[in-house]
Parts: structure tokens; C-alpha cells; sequence
């Protein structure tokens, strides 16, 4: 059977296929809806979300290690949080086949920076798959399971935005149990004191060395003989954009892209006049091609920044040819006038209401990574710093400490709180500070599109589990002033964030509203502008309310499909121009 | 320029986040999968949907490398609000059909006062596309009854720039849409369709 399947659903089709028994992750676009899709073959394959990617990774690792087929999934930056487990998982290895599935951002469609995952490949001496579509997003998870299995090695995936989000067509296969479950005791094997680690090492470079070899004739890998006078080694989905600017070119596909396959990447060369490399973001296959003694172009006509596309390769063969860039024949993008269309917080956002009530301080918000990382653009403008998942409260505690004088305060939300901002939150009342801290609680991981986390109350798999009680984790870290809002009621946000900045000792307030888009339902009854009463202040618009459409000259118009009901713009407003849209009429 | 697009037809659709683009995309990629062609499609998901410009891009050939479509190369281009048809214009090929629906949604940056939005938008569009079908699609979809068909409205005018059979895009809707709205989807793509 034939379907249309994204990158994401072949790989939880591939792991289905594969059999893997455990599947966990934290969501993060592009990787989000891997998990997504394993949880339809949830009969067989148990399949949770963890607080964060280290957690996921070790769950999936005690999993394999027991003898079960297990991956892990998570964005880019994830691999950085889950990097301690995996350094040494290469060292003891594994039992059960164990795939970290990786999905890396180039361009930065929805991350802070573009890093290659490949590095950590080579850093962990782990094998590294690459797919350049979802059929292979499919086959490669078998192929990294039975290589991890072979080798008792974990194995990574690396996927990225192009070949996770799109859809291509795949054949689906039946699946296959691995070994049954069942620890065996072995100290050698998994316990790496320095006297077992060291014997571990010296196994390590031994496997890789064996792979190094397979990887020359295994199928993940292939020569693609055409016209000899250039041969272009590449991998992922910039495979896809070399057969569309070359077409003519011998290629050298790389699907299972490290160790390097190093006897077939000097057949390679050996039977072409010229030798390209291509690949995406860093210069990876480039610099070993040349340490292996073979002549070859690459970044100098290959960009390293950002996505490639066939358009940018396109460019790269002009460069390469001495000839000048064909100018296309479009019309020039007609865009340079027209008004920007950013992400927005959505109409109804209830962290809306706490950053308007921030914006009556002059504070210093340091945040993290989530819907409310929108609060940091205009008109709102009240978020400062972005790091890394609950960075904004461990870095809220340095600037105070720096002697900085303004009051600070930390933004996390409820998933990024579980995911790493619970031991800042602790450092602050073990070391003494007096920063405040906000936990931005929408009762969902929203921005990756509603994933439950252990403040939810629900599991991946669809069961009622706990729901994590904020305030009391608060307590228990020491933080005596803990503190709720509605953060729709803006003056008593106003007033309580007043007091808390001159408590001289560390405070936690909980903003608790649940996603308006994740429950489905409105906050409250649409509202509506009384022009005859609107001084057009421009006071609610600076709210940044998609609903709210100003208009030059004119008094504001609330947008009637668009409104939640929130009444934010409703209290702002100080000429009672706003009321509730069913009370005027 | 050496390049196998010429036997791979290229379809972009534009819109705003939340106006169906993404069912719109399937639909046309179910209708290619169902007239025997290699397809593949590219979409934005994360932060790019809340709210802001988004694409969706389909190529379908006989074989089909990357999924993103190169600039001046589609053969159709459709998009859901005004706009963002000007904004997504450079994707289509000079020859190519421009459908574009003639619904305004007004961004956060216009209410701040920080941009303005273009009142010349139509006249704009024509001067942009040799080929406009500028069509009403949110009054149409209202009118046969659910405004969140206009999506559909737009793909039945972006047909007529294809080489699909007409059956196909009709099962095509009837798979990809709940059973129960497959009546109205059908409609509104014949709305859409007779726009041409």
C-alpha cells in the first residue's frame, strides 16, 4: 500500500515497522508530531511525552537496555539537553535497537540557532542516518535499528524542517518483533566506572571501525553513475536539490553519512574528472573528503548559512561555471511596501495579560522559548533576553546578582517550568535572590500545537494522570511567596506584580489560563468599540490584539470572528468606549 | 539553467494561519496522488502559524525531487487573502494563473499603526498577473454556508490551471474533508470552479 505521508508520520510508521516498543520525547517543531503519529500504533508501542530531552532519552535508554526497540525524538537544540546520556550511552551500548531521532531547523523556521547535528554524531562516535524523504525516513529506522542491534550502539536519525514537514509518497511494510524483553546482568557491559569505561573505549573505536566498513556497501548508502566529469557527494534533502541542478552529474548519496564511508567515498571520487560536496549547513563531508587526500570544491561555492534550495544551488553552478546568475524571469518580489505579518500572540492569549501588566515597570524580563516568547515583539516589546528552555529564571537570578539595578523578572511557561526552570527556580532560594518569577501556566505545551505535560493531567497515550501542582514544587524549592493569577484581571496583576518587585526576596506567581485554542472555547463574550464614545487613544491597540484592527483616523474595530472575549481591551479602555457586544445591542 | 523542472508542475498556496491552507494543500496533493502522479508537498508548521503569512507548496511529476518550489516556477498560485497574494506573487511563472480571493485580514502591525494595509491591493494584482482570477471566495463559501469553505472555493478556480482530470480533484475533496461537510466542499469548489 501506497500513501502520502510527512517525514514525521513515515518515521513513526518506520518505528511501528521496525519494532520499537518505546517511543518518548519532548515536542519541538519540526520533530512534534513523530510522538503524534506513534501514538496511533499505541497497542504495541508504548509512547509517552518527558519533562525534557535528557529524561526522554534515559526513559528510552533503560527501555533498550532491557532489551526493547526504542527512539527518542526531539528537536536540534533537545540533543544539546539530552547530550550527557547519549555521550556515554555510546560507551556502555545498548541491547534493544535505540534510534535518537533528531530534527535540525536550517533557516531557523522555528528555533533560535542552526546547528548541525551531525557534529554530535561524530562527537558521540555514534552512527548517523540522514533521509532525504519520507520513504526513506521510513527505511531508515529499520536500518538504524538493526545497526544499533548489530553493533549494540545507539544510533541517530537526523531528520530536519524540509524532510520532517513535507509529504512524499511511501510504501508501507509490515512489522517485524525484535528479541523479547528481559535484562541481563552484566557490570562490563553497563556499569561504566573508569575500569570498565576504559575497556568500553578501546570497544567503541573497534565498532566504529567495523561500521566504517559495512557503511561502504550497505544500502543506505549509493553511487549514482552519470556523466563522469563531476561527481557530487551530498546527503539529506540536499540530495533532492543536487538532482535538480545537476541532473547530469554522477552522485554519491550519503543516507548512512557517519563513520564515513571512506572506501566508497574514493571509488567515488576516483571515477570522476571533478569533486563537489554538498550539504547543508556545516562543512563536514567536505573536510573529511579532503583529509582523506581527495581535491574537492564545496563551501567555497556551497552557502553555510541557512537552507539550500535548487534556486541557491543554482547560484552555486553559475559561481562554479564562471557564468553570470541567470536573472529570472519572475517579477521582483512585490512585497517591499506591504505590512508585515508576524506570528502574533492569538486573540484571547492569556499571557497577553501579564505582559501588558509588565509593561507598567520599568523591569527587566529575561524569557524562554514558547508561545510567549511572542511577547518580546511589538507592540508589547516586554521580554528582554531568550536563551534556552528555562533559561529566563536562572539568568533573571544573574542579573540581579550582577548588581543590576533595575528589578528582574524570570518568564518561563508550565512545560518549559517541568522541562529545566524547576532547579533554577531552586537555585534562587537556596542562593538568596530576589528576582520574580513568572510561570506562564496555559495548562499545555501550546507553541508546538498542545502537547500535555505533567501539569496537564493527561498522557500522550490518552489516560487521566496527575496534573503537577506548581505552587507546591514552588514551596518545596524553598520560595516562601508563591503566589496565582488570573492574568485576565489586569489591575489585580498590576497591583500584586507592584508588590512582589519590592519584596526583597524571591517570588513565584503562577499566571494559570488555560489555552483558549487547546480547550476550545472563547474566554469570555465578544466585545465591541462604542465609537461614539472612543477618543481613539490607541490605548487597547498597543494590547497587539489580532481582533483589534485599528484604523487611521477612525475609532479601532473589533474583529467579530476573530474575538475570544478576553475584555482585556475592555479594562485598558478608559473612556468605557468597549463593552460586551450582546449588551450594546 | 540544466534543471529537470520542466516535466514537474509546481502549485503555492498562500494564506494567513488558521485559513485552511494545510487541507487545501492535501486536497490538491490527494487529487495529483489520485491522477497517477508522484507528488510531494512542503508546509510550515510552528511559529510561523500563529497568526502570520503562511505557504504550502505541491509539486507532482512523473518523478519529483525537492519539495519546495523554485521562485517563477508554479504554474498555479492561489491565496486565500489579498495581500498575501501580492506578498507570494514571485512564485508563480510568468505565465501562470493567479487566483486570489479578495478577502482582507488586517495584521497586528497595520492595527499598531506600525504599517499600513494597501487599499490598491486589486489593482495591484492586476498589474502584477497576466493571468487574475480575483474572486469573492469568503462571500461565496458564506453563501453556500460555511465561510471555512473558501479554501475550497479558491482550489476549484486554481483547477482550471491544472492538467488534473476533473474526477479526481472531486474525490480528492471528498476523501480530505469530513464526511459530513463533503456536500458544501463539493459546491464550493463548483463555485469556484465556474470563477474561471
Amino acid at each position: 500500500m501506497i500513501e502520502l505521508l510527512s517525514g514525521n508520520e513515515a518515521i513513526a510508521r518506520g518505528a511501528y515497522e521496525a519494532g520499537v516498543k518505546m517511543a518518548c520525547g519532548y515536542p519541538g517543531t519540526p520533530s512534534t508530531e513523530i510522538l503524534e503519529n506513534v501514538v496511533h500504533f499505541k497497542d504495541v508501542i508504548y509512547c509517552q511525552w518527558a519533562p525534557n530531552e535528557k529524561v526522554a532519552f534515559e526513559v528510552a535508554a533503560g527501555a533498550s537496555i532491557a532489551g526493547a526497540r526504542s527512539i527518542v525524538t526531539m528537536k536540534h537544540v533537545g540533543l544539546n539537553v539530552a547530550a550527557d546520556p547519549l555521550m556515554t550511552l555510546a560507551y556502555t551500548g545498548i541491547k534493544g535497537g535505540f534510534v535518537a531521532i533528531v530534527a535540525d531547523d536550517p533557516g531557523m523556521h522555528s528555533s533560535q540557532n542552526e546547528q548541525d547535528t551531525r557534529h554530535f554524531a561524530r562527537f558521540a562516535k555514534v552512527p548517523l542516518f540522514e533521509p532525504a524523504d519520507s520513504q526513506e525516513a521510513k527505511d531508515f529506522i529499520r536500518f538504524a535499528i538493526e545497526i544499533s542491534e548489530q553493533f549494540a550502539i545507539p544510533a541517530i536519525l537526523r531528520s530536519n524542517t524540509r524532510v520532517s514537514h513535507s509529504r512524499t509518497l511511501v510504501t508501507l511494510g509490515n512489522r517485524t518483533e525484535g528479541a523479547p524483553v528481559g535484562f541481563e546482568k552484566n557490570p562490563q557491559r553497563f556499569v561504566p566506572i573508569p575500569a570498565h569505561a576504559r575497556l568500553m573505549r578501546v570497544a567503541l573505536e573497534e565498532k566504529l571501525a567495523r561500521m566504517r566498513d559495512l557503511a561502504c556497501t550497505h544500502p543506505a548508502n549509493r553511487i549514482e553513475w552519470r556523466d563522469r566529469s563531476l561527481g557530487i557527494i551530498t546527503h539529506s534533502i540536499a540530495y533532492q536539490y543536487v538532482r535538480e541542478t545537476w541532473p547530469e552529474a554522477s552522485v554519491l548519496k550519503l543516507g548512512w553519512s557517519w563513520p564515513f564511508p571512506d572506501n566508497l567515498i574514493e571509488q567515488f571520487t576516483a571515477g570522476v574528472k571533478r569533486v563537489l560536496v554538498v550539504e547543508e549547513l556545516e562543512d563536514i563531508l567536505e573536510e573529511h573528503t579532503r583529509a582523506l587526500g581527495i581535491c574537492c570544491d564545496g563551501k567555497n561555492f556551497i552557502p553555510n548559512i541557512g537552507e539550500l534550495s535548487t534556486p541557491r544551488l543554482q547560484a552555486s553552478r553559475a559561481k562554479m561555471e564562471g557564468r553570470e546568475i541567470a536573472r529570472p524571469v519572475v517579477p521582483v518580489p512585490q512585497s517591499k511596501d506591504l505590512p508585515g505579518r508576524p506570528p502574533v500572540l492569538c486573540p484571547g492569549c492569556p499571557h497577553r495579560g501579564v505582559f501588558h501588566a509588565l509593561g507598567k515597570y520599568d523591569v527587566i524580563v529575561t524569557g524562554d522559548i514558547g508561545c510567549y516568547s511572542l511577547g518580546a515583539l511589538a507592540p508589547l516589546s516586554r521580554m528582554d533576553t531568550i536563551l534556552c528552555m528555562g533559561g529566563g529564571i536562572s539568568m533573571a537570578h544573574g542579573m540581579v546578582k550582577a548588581g543590576e539595578p533595575r528589578k528582574v523578572v524570570g518568564i518561563v511557561g508550565d512545560s518549559t517550568f517541568f522541562h529545566s526552570g524547576i532547579t533554577g527556580l531552586l537555585n534562587i532560594a537556596y542562593n538568596k535572590g530576589t528576582a520574580v518569577l513568572i510561570v506562564v501556566d496555559n495548562r499545555t505545551t501550546a507553541m508546538t500545537g498542545h502537547q500535555d505535560n505533567p501539569g496537564s493531567g493527561a498522557t500522550l497515550m490518552g489516560d487521566p494522570t496527575i496534573a503537577v501542582n506548581i505552587e507546591d514544587i514552588g514551596r518545596a524549592c524553598g520560595i516562601k511567596r508563591v503566589h496565582t493569577i488570573n492574568p485576565y484581571e489586569v489591575d489585580k496583576v498590576v497591583k500584586l506584580l507592584g508588590e512582589e518587585l519590592n519584596a526583597g526576596e524571591p517570588s513565584l506567581i503562577i499566571s494559570r489560563y488555560a489555552c483558549p485554542l487547546d480547550i476550545k472555547q472563547p474566554v469570555g463574550k465578544r466585545r465591541i468599540v462604542k465609537e461614539d464614545l472612543c477618543k481613539k487613544c490607541k490605548l487597547c491597540l498597543k494590547l497587539g490584539c489580532p481582533a483589534m484592527e485599528g484604523r487611521d483616523g477612525q475609532a479601532p474595530r473589533i474583529n467579530e470572528t476573530l474575538c475570544a472575549g478576553c475584555g482585556l481591551c475592555h479594562q485598558v479602555c478608559k473612556f468605557a468606549a468597549i463593552a460586551i457586544a450582546e449588551e450594546v445591542k | 539553467m540544466n534543471s529537470t523542472n520542466g516535466t514537474t508542475t509546481s502549485v503555492v498556496l498562500a494564506g494567513v494561519g488558521g485559513q485552511g491552507i494545510l487541507l487545501a494543500s492535501e486536497i490538491v496533493a490527494r487529487a495529483a496522488m489520485i491522477a497517477g502522479y508522484q507528488v510531494k508537498t512542503n508546509e510550515v508548521h510552528g511559529m510561523a502559524q500563529r497568526g502570520g503569512s503562511v505557504i504550502a507548496q505541491i509539486r507532482y511529476g512523473k518523478e519529483v525531487f525537492s519539495p519546495l518550489v523554485a521562485e517563477g516556477t508554479a504554474r498555479v498560485f492561489g491565496a486565500l487573502e489579498r495581500v498575501e497574494g501580492i506578498r507570494f506573487a514571485h512564485y508563480l511563472a510568468p505565465d501562470g494563473l493567479a487566483v486570489v480571493s479578495s478577502q482582507a485580514i488586517i495584521p497586528v502591525t497595520v492595527s499598531s499603526g506600525a504599517a499600513v494595509y494597501p487599499m490598491d491591493a486589486h489593482d495591484r494584482l492586476k498589474a502584477i498577473f497576466s493571468r487574475l482570477i480575483y474572486v469573492d471566495a469568503a462571500i461565496i463559501a458564506s453563501k453556500i454556508g460555511n465561510i471555512r469553505a473558501s479554501n475550497v472555493v479558491i482550489l476549484g478556480a486554481l483547477s482550471t490551471g491544472l492538467n488534473l482530470p476533473i474526477e479526481a480533484w472531486h474525490e480528492a475533496v471528498a476523501q480530505s474533508v469530513p464526511p459530513k461537510h463533503k456536500d458544501l466542499n463539493l459546491r464550493a469548489f463548483e463555485e469556484g470552479r465556474s470563477q474561471a
